[in-house]
C-alpha cells in the first residue's frame, strides 16, 4: 500500500491505496465521488474524464499514486456556491444529455477544449471530443452546447 | 405553488428542458454501480472462451483460497437451478428452444457463457481470484454463420439435431389481404422487371454507455434487485415463474439506467447469478460488467441473411415482393430473439403498393452471442431491404429514386390504408414529407451537381440517398401479441395520486432510461388538469411505487405509456367534478371544465381542481354515497400500432481513388404526429441517425473462426465519435395519429429504421456509373474501393451499369 496525498474538488484527502489502483476506482470506491463513472476498459469512451491539475485526463489511465500531490476536479466540483458552470448550464439548455452516462467525461473533456481553444470552429469542437463516446445524442446537441458555451463566455 | 398565469398557454408542444437533467450534469446519479450497502460481496464471472465445448471439469480450489473470497460457485452448487433465461415469444409451437440456464455446468454453447462466479470482498479480489479458476473445456465443433447453420453439418446443440429453429410465412394470398407473388413474379419474369438481390444485414452491439449492473439486498423480507434494465416488471415478473420466488416477495429497481436501445430488454444470467448469490450467502451481492463483457455476453442485434426478389411492370409499378430471410439467433432464444426479425413481417412492403407479398423467415442457432432487439429490432432491416430494392428499381427504369417511391407509395387522400401484410396503417402524407425534405436538402441543385461531377470525372463523387420509411410503433395490442403466441400483454399503466398540497404524482409503468419521460409526462398532465408543469412529479423504474407496468422499448412509451397517463387524468376529473359540484352547490351537469378549474356556466364561482384535492384529503364536507378521494389509475390496450414515417436525404462524398466516404449533408422530415416536446423529439432523431448511420458504416461485430469475437472491445467495435458525424437538418410534417388521444407517433426508433438506407443508397448512388450496385455494410473504405476494383475489372472501361453480386 502506498499513502497518497490529493485535493479533489477542492478538500484535502490523504489515503492508503494499492499501487494498481486506477485513479478512477479510489474516487469512487474509496472516496464515494460516483459522479465520474466507468463505461469502458480501453480508454476510448472518455466516460471518467476528469480534471487532473486543471487538464482533462481519463481518471482510468491515471494511476491513484500519480495523483499523489496533485489536484483533482470531478464533475461535482465544477459549480461554484450552488450554481451550475456554464457548460453544466449549457449541457441543459441544449439538450446535450439524454441518460446522462457520457455527461461528466463529455462536461470535463469540453471544459478543457475551450480552455485551450476559446472559439473553437464545429470541426475543432469535433475533433476535441472524439476521445468520448456517446450513444444517445449523436453528438448533435453536444457540439451545439459546446459552441453555446463558447459563444456565452467571450 | 406557481402562479397559474406564469404558465405557456400549452405545454405540450413547448420545447421544456428536462427536469431530468440537473442530477445528471452535476453528477449525483444514481447508477446501480453506484449503490453500496453493509456487508456488499463483490461477483466476478468465470467465462468460456470457446465458442463450443464440454466442461470435463471445474477446479475452484485455488480461487476459493485466494485473499478475501468468500465463495467460489458452480452450477453445481444450484442443484435447484437459478432461474431461466426465459424466450417470451416462441414463434412457432414447434420452435427448436435450447434450455437457457444462467449458469452451465456440462457444456458451453457460445463464448462468453458463465461457469463459475467468484465471490469476493471487493471487485478487484473477485477479478483476481476468478483467473485461478482451472475449467477443463474440450472444445467441439462449432458453428457461427448462420448459412453454414442452415446445412444442419456441425450443430449448435447436437442433442437438438438440427440447428433451425422455426419457419415463419406470412403470404397475402393465404392470408386474403393480397395476391399471389408466384405468379406476380412469373409475370415480371415474362414481360416486366424482376430485381432479385441478396442483402446481409451484418450483426451488431447495441453498446449502451453503461455497463449493466446489478445489486442484490437479499437482507430485507422482501429481495430488492437494482439492476440496468429497460424491464424491470418484466424482469419481476420471469425471476418469480422461472426461480419459484413469490413474485411479492421481489421488488426490482432500475435507478438511473444509461441507455439500452433494446440491449437491456432482457433476463440476464448474471441478474439470476447475482439473485442466487445474495440469497445463498445472505448479504447483498453486486456485479458490474467490464466493457469486453458487455460486448460479449450482453445480446447482439441484426445478423439476417435477405433473399429478395421484387417484381415490377416496365413502368416501374411495382406488382410483387418476395422476402427470404435467415435470421442468426445466436446460441440461444432470447427473450423476444425469434420475433425480431418476424416483426420484419409487416415493413417489407413498406409505404408500397404491393398487390402480392410474401414474408419468409427462417430463424437458425449457432454457437454465437445470443441475438436479439436492438434499436428498430426487424423493422431497420426490413426498411433497409425495401429502399435499397427501390432504389434498385429506379436504376432499372432509369428514373429518379424519388419519382420510383411516388408512383407507389400510398397517398395521403388513402389513409386509413390496409396494407398487403394486413395492418391497417392509420395516417400519414408521404408527399408533405418528401416535398419539405427535398426543399430541405436542395435536392434539384445537388442532382446538378452530381451530374457536373459526372461529367467532369472528378475523383469525388457525390450520392444522393433516399430513404421514405415507416414503421409500426408503440408494442402493442394485447390481442394482436396473442395471436402471435407473445408471452404477455401490450398494455401499459398509469396511476395519478393528487397531493393535498396541490402537488401531483404521476405513477408511470414505462421505464424510461434516457428518453426524458418525467419532463414529457409532466407536460401532458400538466396540460389536462391545468396544474403548473413544477408541480408534476412522474414516478417510475420501481416495482412498489409503479406496481403494475410492461416497460419501455419498441417506441411504446408515448403512444401506450402517455395515453394511459392521458385516461387516469381524465378519470380524475371525471371524479373530481362531482365534489366540485358539491362544494359550489351546484348541479355537474352546470359545471365547464377548463384550465383546471370547475366554473359554474355563467357565473364567477368555481374551484380548482387541487382544492378539490385538498377538500377530499380531509373530506370533511363531501357527497353522500361517493368514496373521499379523487386518485385514479388507468390502464390503455392500444387497438393497434401507430405508424411514423419520413423522409430522409443523404448526400455523399465518395473518393473513387481511395473508397473514403464522407457525409456531406443529412435531412430529414419525420411525420410523427403530434408532438409532445420538440427538443426531446429531435434529440431521439439525432441520436437514431447516428446509430443507423453506424451501421451503414462502422459497426460490425465480427468472430473469428473459433467463434471468438474479435470485436470485443471498443478499439475494435468502432463506434462513431462526434469527429465521424456531422451536425442533421431535421423537422417534421403532421398526420395526428388516430390510435390515441394525443395523436402521437412513437419516434425512439425512426432515425435508426429511416438512416441506415439513405447512407448505402447514397454511396451506391455515387458509385453507379462505375458499375456499382451494392457494397456490402459496413461500407468501409477498403470495401468502396474493391467494389470499384470488381466493378472495374467485370467492365473494364465501362461506366455502364453493372453486376456485382
Amino acid at each position: 500500500m502506498t499513502r497518497i496525498n490529493v485535493t479533489v474538488d477542492g478538500v484535502k484527502y490523504s489515503d492508503e491505496v494499492e499501487p494498481r489502483t486506477l485513479l478512477v476506482h479510489y474516487l469512487r470506491e474509496t472516496l464515494g465521488k460516483v459522479g465520474t463513472v466507468v463505461g469502458c476498459d480501453t480508454s476510448n469512451c472518455g466516460a471518467c474524464t476528469v480534471h487532473l491539475d486543471g487538464r482533462s485526463v481519463k481518471s482510468c489511465n491515471v494511476l491513484a499514486v500519480q495523483a499523489d500531490g496533485h489536484e483533482v476536479t470531478t464533475i461535482e466540483g465544477i459549480g461554484s456556491g450552488g450554481e451550475l458552470h456554464p457548460m453544466q448550464k449549457a449541457f441543459h439548455e441544449n439538450h446535450a444529455l439524454q441518460c446522462g452516462f457520457c455527461t461528466p467525461g463529455m462536461i470535463m473533456q469540453a471544459i478543457d477544449l475551450l480552455k485551450d481553444n476559446p472559439d473553437p470552429s464545429e470541426h475543432e469542437i469535433r475533433e476535441g471530443l472524439e476521445g468520448n463516446l456517446c450513444r444517445c445524442t449523436g453528438y448533435h446537441n453536444i457540439v451545439k452546447a459546446v459552441a453555446a458555451a463558447a459563444k456565452a463566455g467571450e | 405553488m406557481t402562479a397559474v398565469e406564469d404558465r405557456p398557454a400549452t405545454e405540450i408542444g413547448t420545447r421544456r428542458l428536462r427536469k431530468e437533467d440537473q442530477r445528471l450534469i452535476t453528477g449525483r446519479t444514481r447508477w446501480t454501480d453506484n449503490i453500496t450497502l453493509p456487508g456488499m460481496v463483490h461477483l466476478a464471472m468465470v467465462r468460456s472462451p470457446h465458442a463450443h465445448a464440454t466442461i470435463t471439469g471445474i477446479d475452484t480450489s485455488a480461487a476459493a483460497q485466494a485473499a478475501n473470497v468468500i465463495a467460489v460457485y458452480t452450477a453445481a452448487d444450484f442443484p435447484e437451478g437459478l432461474g431461466v433465461c426465459a424466450n417470451a415469444w416462441p414463434i412457432t409451437p414447434e420452435q427448436v428452444t435450447p434450455d437457457h440456464l444462467p449458469m452451465v455446468g456440462d457444456r458451453v454453447a457460445c463464448a462468453g457463457e458463465i461457469v463459475a462466479v467468484v465471490v469476493a470482498r471487493s471487485a478487484a479480489e473477485a477479478q483476481d481470484a476468478a483467473e485461478l479458476v482451472d475449467v477443463d473445456f474440450e472444445e467441439l465443433p462449432a458453428v457461427l454463420d448462420a448459412m453454414e447453420a442452415m446445412k444442419d453439418e456441425v450443430l449448435a446443440h447436437p442433442s437438438k439435431g438440427t440447428n433451425k429453429s422455426a419457419f415463419w410465412q406470412l403470404d397475402s394470398a393465404a392470408a386474403g389481404t393480397g395476391g399471389n407473388v408466384e405468379e406476380a413474379i412469373a409475370a415480371a419474369r415474362a414481360d416486366g422487371i424482376l430485381i432479385e438481390r441478396s442483402y446481409r444485414q451484418q450483426r451488431l452491439i447495441p453498446a449502451f454507455m453503461e455497463p449493466r449492473s446489478t445489486v442484490v439486498d437479499p437482507t430485507g423480507e422482501q429481495v430488492t434487485m437494482w439492476t440496468s434494465t429497460q424491464i424491470p416488471h418484466i424482469l419481476r415478473f420471469l425471476i418469480a415463474a422461472t426461480t419459484g420466488m413469490s413474485e411479492s416477495k421481489i421488488r426490482v429497481i432500475a435507478p438511473d439506467v444509461g441507455g439500452g436501445f433494446g440491449g437491456k430488454l432482457q433476463t440476464t444470467p448474471e441478474e439470476f447469478i447475482t439473485l442466487a448469490v445474495a440469497r445463498r450467502l445472505g448479504k447483498p451481492a453486486k456485479y458490474t460488467e467490464t466493457r469486453s463483457e458487455s460486448l460479449l455476453s450482453g445480446h447482439h442485434g441484426r445478423d439476417q441473411y435477405q433473399k429478395l426478389t421484387l417484381a415490377a411492370t416496365k413502368d416501374g409499378t411495382v406488382t410483387g415482393l418476395k422476402v427470404e430471410l435467415v435470421a442468426n439467433l445466436g446460441a440461444y432464444i432470447a427473450i423476444v430473439g425469434g420475433g425480431v426479425p418476424v416483426l420484419g413481417a409487416w415493413m417489407f412492403n413498406a409505404i408500397y403498393k404491393f398487390p402480392a407479398y410474401q414474408f419468409n423467415c427462417q430463424t437458425v442457432l449457432t454457437n454465437t452471442t445470443w441475438v436479439d432487439a436492438y434499436r428498430g429490432a426487424g423493422r431497420p432491416e426490413a426498411t433497409y431491404a425495401i429502399e435499397r430494392l427501390m432504389d434498385e428499381l429506379a436504376a432499372e427504369v432509369g428514373v429518379d429514386p424519388l419519382t420510383i417511391r411516388e408512383k407507389n407509395w400510398i397517398r395521403h387522400d388513402e389513409f386509413p390504408f390496409t396494407s398487403v401484410a394486413g395492418m391497417t396503417y392509420d395516417s400519414g402524407n408521404y408527399e408533405a414529407a418528401t416535398a419539405r425534405a427535398k426543399e430541405l436538402f436542395g435536392y434539384d441543385e445537388l442532382r446538378a451537381e452530381q451530374a457536373r461531377r459526372r461529367a467532369s470525372g472528378d475523383p469525388v463523387q457525390l450520392g444522393i440517398g433516399v430513404s421514405t420509411f415507416t414503421e409500426m410503433c408503440g408494442l402493442a395490442p394485447s390481442r394482436v401479441l396473442g395471436s402471435l403466441s407473445y408471452g404477455a400483454g401490450g398494455w401499459e399503466h398509469a396511476s395519478i395520486r393528487m397531493l393535498p398540497t396541490g402537488k401531483v404524482e404521476v405513477v408511470t409503468g414505462t421505464s424510461p432510461h434516457g428518453q426524458g419521460h418525467e419532463t414529457a409526462w409532466s407536460q401532458i398532465v400538466a396540460d389536462r388538469l391545468g396544474v403548473p408543469f413544477e408541480d408534476v412529479e412522474v414516478l417510475h423504474g420501481d416495482t412498489q411505487i409503479a406496481y403494475k407496468g410492461l416497460d419501455t422499448y419498441g417506441s411504446r412509451s408515448l403512444v401506450v405509456g402517455a395515453e394511459a397517463v392521458v385516461r387516469a387524468a381524465d378519470k380524475i376529473i371525471d371524479k373530481a367534478k362531482v365534489f366540485a359540484a358539491h362544494l359550489l352547490e351546484a348541479s355537474a351537469d352546470d359545471l365547464e371544465w377548463g384550465a383546471g378549474r370547475f366554473h359554474v356556466k355563467g357565473t364567477d364561482k368555481g374551484v380548482g381542481i387541487t382544492e378539490v384535492a385538498l377538500a377530499t384529503f380531509a373530506s370533511h364536507n363531501y357527497p353522500e354515497g361517493v368514496e373521499p378521494g379523487i386518485d385514479a389509475d388507468a390502464t390503455f390496450d392500444p387497438d393497434t400500432f401507430s405508424f411514423p414515417h419520413g423522409t430522409h436525404l443523404c448526400a455523399m462524398e465518395v473518393d473513387t481513388e481511395t473508397g473514403q466516404s464522407r457525409m456531406r449533408s443529412y435531412v430529414c422530415v419525420d411525420d410523427i404526429g403530434h408532438i409532445i416536446n420538440p427538443l426531446i423529439v429531435e434529440g431521439q432523431v439525432h441520436g437514431g441517425l447516428v446509430q443507423g448511420i453506424a451501421q451503414a458504416l462502422w459497426e460490425d461485430a465480427i468472430f473469428d473462426d473459433n467463434g471468438t469475437l474479435v470485436t470485443g472491445s471498443f478499439v475494435d467495435y468502432t463506434l462513431p465519435s462526434a469527429a465521424d458525424t456531422i451536425s442533421f437538418v431535421t423537422e417534421n410534417t403532421t398526420s395526428p395519429s388516430t390510435t390515441n388521444t394525443l395523436g402521437t407517433k412513437g419516434v425512439g426508433e425512426a432515425g435508426t429504421i429511416a438512416s441506415t438506407p439513405a447512407v448505402v443508397n447514397a454511396i451506391v448512388d455515387a458509385l453507379r456509373p462505375h458499375g456499382v450496385h451494392d457494397i456490402q455494410m459496413p461500407c468501409t473504405p477498403q470495401r468502396v474501393w474493391r467494389a470499384l476494383q470488381s466493378a472495374r475489372s467485370t467492365h473494364p472501361g465501362s461506366t455502364d451499369e453493372g453486376s456485382l453480386q
